[in-house]
């Protein structure tokens, strides 16, 4: 009993230790990842990943064939970039002058909240006179026709 | 013949505009009804020359007349029938053409709508948009003459761009267009109001419906563009962050933010300047786009042509910006009126985020998309800001507004009690939650789509939440359920039909995170009768064949789908057409659409014999969505913009 | 003075218009190549008549690498001549021309060589791996390779004899490598 269990674990660990001798298969979903962060050449703002052309096909080949020598992904786009600059990749680098671009979307809000917040001081701060008195009648009317009022 | 006639028509109609627009202005200041309605004559004048101008082209697309370039450009003699019509603004002369002629029904719209209601502001707003009229005729007479004759007259032509041999192409510019063109009306009332001083509500509630109506044809057009891209292009996608789609989605991002700023004015009187300079940005963006589309600044998809006519645009555009802003400056102070608010917990503090918000989503997508020119004015480096860095930085400003759109409606003007909150919201929110918990469970592992869905369903529950109140009030009163319901929508056709549209962008949200996290692709090469799987389908590749079309030769590969539920033996038939007038053959997608996956494939490589063939194999997941969710919009807006029904005592 | 500020509103747009008026004199197509000035990447091609070429047996002369197509119409057909005029010219006097083929069929790059009667060495780029590694964006572009290996000038568009002979003979005159 024990000895066909010991079998049986052999058999299963020996699964996965006969795939990991094989050569490394690329997942297709992480060269379209890669590839879309990659500009097509001779298109408009697409991407190598997206793009029907023969140049994007031939991009993504190499893509492939790179991570399947087990190139990190950083060191695809790293290959692209030292070959073509960084106009090669679709969103700017984090550092630099580039780093402005990715800031800006934050600072637009940050000021419109200011902007907002100070308004909103302003306007709330305003002392409201005093609202007359309203008889129940009218009071008990309003408040009918409140619930109905969109 | 007709290059003459039409360049003559045009020539007079630009006469006819430039009088008409100072008649009108001279008319509005002195006071004189009588060059107002020259002025009208004129415009009726303009607009049956353009006309006639359009019917010339149509006649010359449709009798091979080659003398005219723009004939002889975009088709040639296997040009179907009904691209042929179409051509007209399938190039740059001809959709300036289309423009124009837009303009010239929306002026005639206008006169018959506003003459006697809006007495002290119509003149110079009649006048404004007669000026933009002369503006688009100037630049279709000298800067990109549409009816310029080409001799010698060739015995062909040089056909249609490929891409825009397509349904997309006869629905999309229309749409678009009359979005674009519409919101020359609202701008023309705003300057009008500074003009003359008259800066309250009225100018604004009068270009209430335009400013609907333009958003709603923007939304269309851009929808379209996207169903456009997603089966023409051959790249599987609908949106690229493209500039030229960018330019379009701007004034949509203004004209939204709008639509709901109006609303404060009209309840609070508040934000009349911010209103004013809105409706400024969102016609400037929308002559912004056409800039962009036409001067070659920044390469485009879409870009027409290079050449002097981007300087006119720009020139124009400076003059709009200038003096709109100028005009602004001047009324500032009748403008900044005194503001008042109760509680920033309110519906106006809502509507005040909601704005911040588009706002800044607008100023994000125009600096990506100018930024590579800065970069190289600044630093001389050529840099790229594509679809990676305006998805990333705009998914979390578009989810912040979904979750909005559930808050706005609700929540109470002036000051939310703990009360209103809690009967409006503490359902919703707890429905939210339970949502994300189970998406979660399900095994989405992408946190922004279950963020994504859990909002959506929070938004859905509040509309939800709202419609059974109200139609519990009513049934109360004895209605019956259904003619309970369908009075309310009607009865409150403002407050629903908006919320129909919400309802719309919610399932068009539902489609955009479903298919960014779900989709899968894959590219492989498969010799005849291999069969390769995705996403849960497999196709079989069965063989190639040749074929020659009226106007290119066409190889098809044929592909089966083996299995995959109810879509087990549809046939995709991917093809690649070669056209003699362009460099590279054109890829012609399949595809099998599904509410909830589109099966999709795109032809590469192959070898000459058919034994094997290179295929891009997607499955694009809820991108149907989508599509549901324009049609949802159609039916809000529709419902939004019918004539208020008196209250009945 | 308060009054004044509200004037920065329609001046704020200036060098907004001001850069999209700049970008009139920018040319969106034209990018500068990061590889100017670094050795040239090594590659290994079989020409159209089956001979190998290879980069490092042309170390200590100067190379003029074209990558072109035969749909690259009309700036490859311009340049053709050019290059074999050069290379008729230049091939005794330490020059090497070789042209790549890129993006196309065979019989058609046959075809083009055949033409235009290029007598210097033609191969085929299958996969595009050469192109990419030289940072191709279109065709025709041009790369001069110094005698050191490195590439001191990129060229886009086509090429003319003026170009071809002053960019030649200026890295000729420089001293050859060390054997």
């Amino acid at each position: 009993m024990i000895a066909l269990v010991l079998a049986l674990l052999l058999a299963l660990g020996a699964g996965p230790a006969a795939a990991q001798t094989a050569p490394r298969a690329v997942d297709e979903q992480q060269v379209y990842a890669v590839a879309s962060e990659l500009r097509c050449v001779v298109c408009q703002n697409l991407s190598v990943a997206d793009s029907p052309s023969e140049m994007a096909g031939q991009m993504r080949a190499i893509v492939r064939e790179r991570l399947a020598a087990g190139e990190t992904p950083a060191q695809v786009r790293q290959y692209f970039v030292t070959r073509y600059g960084d106009w090669i990749l679709l969103a700017p680098p984090r550092r630099g002058f580039t780093l402005l671009v990715w800031l800006a979307p934050w600072a637009a809000v940050l000021v419109g909240l200011i902007v907002v917040s100070l308004l909103v001081r302003r306007w709330t701060s305003r002392p409201r006179p005093a609202p007359a008195p309203i008889d129940p009648a009218m009071r008990e009317r309003i408040r009918r026709e409140m619930e109905q009022e969109p | 013949m007709i290059p003459e006639a039409g360049t003559g028509a045009l020539l007079v109609a630009l006469v006819l505009a430039l009088y008409g627009a100072t008649a009108a202005a001279i008319g509005g200041r002195r006071g004189r009804p009588a060059l107002i309605e020259s002025a009208q004559h004129a415009a009726l004048g303009v607009f049956a020359l353009i006309t006639a101008g359009v019917l010339l082209l149509v006649y010359a697309f449709l009798t091979f007349d080659f003398s005219v370039r723009y004939v002889a450009n975009n088709t040639n003699l296997g040009t179907p029938f009904y691209y042929r019509i179409t051509s007209l603004w399938g190039a740059l002369e001809g959709s300036i053409v289309l423009w124009a002629w837009m303009l010239s029904i929306y002026t005639l719209i206008v006169i018959l709508r506003h003459r006697t209601s809006a007495r002290e502001l119509y003149p110079w707003a009649l006048s404004v948009m007669l000026s933009v009229m002369a503006f688009f005729l100037l630049v279709m007479t000298v800067a990109a003459p549409v009816f310029a004759r080409l001799t010698p007259v060739p015995g062909d032509g040089r056909g249609l761009n490929p891409l825009l041999e397509d349904s997309g192409m006869i629905t999309h510019p229309v749409a678009l267009y009359l979005g674009f063109t519409g919101f020359t009306v609202p701008f023309a009332f705003a300057v009008a109001a500074l003009i003359t001083g008259r800066v309250g509500d009225f100018w604004i509630t009068t270009t209430r419906r335009w400013t609907i109506v333009a958003w709603y044809f923007l939304s269309l057009g851009l929808l379209i563009g996207g169903w456009w891209s997603y089966h023409v292009l051959g790249w599987g996608g609908y949106w690229a962050w493209d500039p030229v789609e960018n330019a379009a989605f701007m004034p949509w991002l203004t004209g939204t933010a709008l639509l709901h700023s109006v609303m404060i004015q009209e309840r609070r009187r508040m934000l009349r300047l911010w209103n004013i300079a809105l409706v400024m940005l969102t016609f400037g963006l929308t002559l912004f786009g056409t800039f962009l589309t036409r001067s070659g600044v920044i390469a485009s998809v879409h870009a027409f042509s290079q050449g002097s006519i981007g300087i006119f645009f720009l020139s124009f555009l400076a003059l709009v910006v200038l003096a709109g802003l100028g005009l602004i400056a001047l009324r500032w102070d009748a403008l900044a009126a005194q503001g008042e608010l109760d509680s920033v917990v309110s519906r106006e503090s809502a509507f005040l985020l909601n704005n911040v918000l588009l706002v800044a989503a607008t100023f994000t997508v125009f600096f990506g998309t100018v930024f590579p020119l800065l970069a190289e004015a600044v630093r001389d480096t050529k840099v790229s800001v594509g679809a990676p860095f305006f998805n990333q930085v705009n998914v979390p400003l578009f989810l912040a507004l979904i979750f909005l759109m559930g808050v706005g409606p609700l929540i109470a003007w002036r000051r939310a009690s703990l009360e209103n909150l809690r009967r409006n919201f503490l359902m919703p929110v707890l429905v939210g939650i339970v949502a994300a918990a189970v998406i979660r469970l399900l095994g989405v592992s992408s946190i922004l789509a279950v963020v994504s869905l859990a909002l959506t369903v929070f938004v859905a529950a509040t509309i939800g939440v709202d419609l059974t109140r109200a139609t519990r009030a009513r049934l109360k009163m004895g209605e019956p359920a259904l003619p309970a319901l369908g009075g309310l929508l009607l009865r409150h056709n403002r407050r629903y039909g908006g919320f129909i549209v919400h309802f719309a962008i919610l399932v068009v949200c539902v489609g955009v995170t479903g298919s960014q996290a779900w989709s899968v692709h894959t590219e492989t090469t498969l010799k005849r009768g291999e069969e390769t799987a995705l996403g849960g389908y497999t196709i079989r590749f069965d063989g190639l064949r040749e074929s020659q079309e009226s106007n290119h030769g066409k190889v098809t590969g044929t592909f089966t789908v083996v299995n995959g539920g109810r879509a087990a033996g549809t046939v995709l038939e991917p093809a690649k057409k070669f056209y003699p007038q362009e460099q590279s053959p054109i890829a012609y997608v399949d595809y099998r659409l599904g509410l909830l996956d589109d099966i999709y494939l795109v032809l590469g490589d192959f070898a000459r014999d058919g034994t094997s063939a290179t295929v891009k194999f997607q499955v694009n997941r809820m991108v149907s969505w989508i599509w549901i969710g324009g049609l949802v919009l159609t039916l809000g807006t529709v419902l939004a913009i019918l004539p208020e029904r008196r209250r009945t005592s | 003075m308060k009054r004044a500020w509200r004037w920065l509103l329609p001046l704020a747009a200036v060098p907004v218009l001001a850069l999209l008026a700049y970008g009139f004199r920018l040319n969106p197509r034209e990018i500068p190549s990061p590889l100017v000035g670094r050795p040239a990447a090594p590659f290994a091609l079989t020409s159209f008549d089956g001979a190998k070429l290879d980069l490092a047996s042309l170390h200590g002369r100067v190379v003029v690498l074209n990558f072109w197509a035969s749909w690259c119409y009309p700036a490859c057909y311009e340049e053709a001549p050019v290059l074999e005029r050069g290379w008729r010219a230049y091939r005794d006097r330490g020059v090497t021309v070789l042209g790549v083929d890129i993006q196309d069929k065979d019989e058609a790059g046959r075809k083009f060589v055949q033409d235009f009667s290029l007598s210097f060495p033609n191969a085929p780029d299958p996969g595009g791996k050469v192109s990419v590694d030289y940072g191709i964006y279109g065709v025709p572009e041009t790369f001069f390779i110094d005698r050191q290996g490195a590439i001191r000038v990129k060229h886009v568009s086509a090429l003319t004899d003026q170009i071809f002979k002053d960019t030649v003979e200026r890295l000729l005159a420089e001293p050859a490598p060390p054997r």
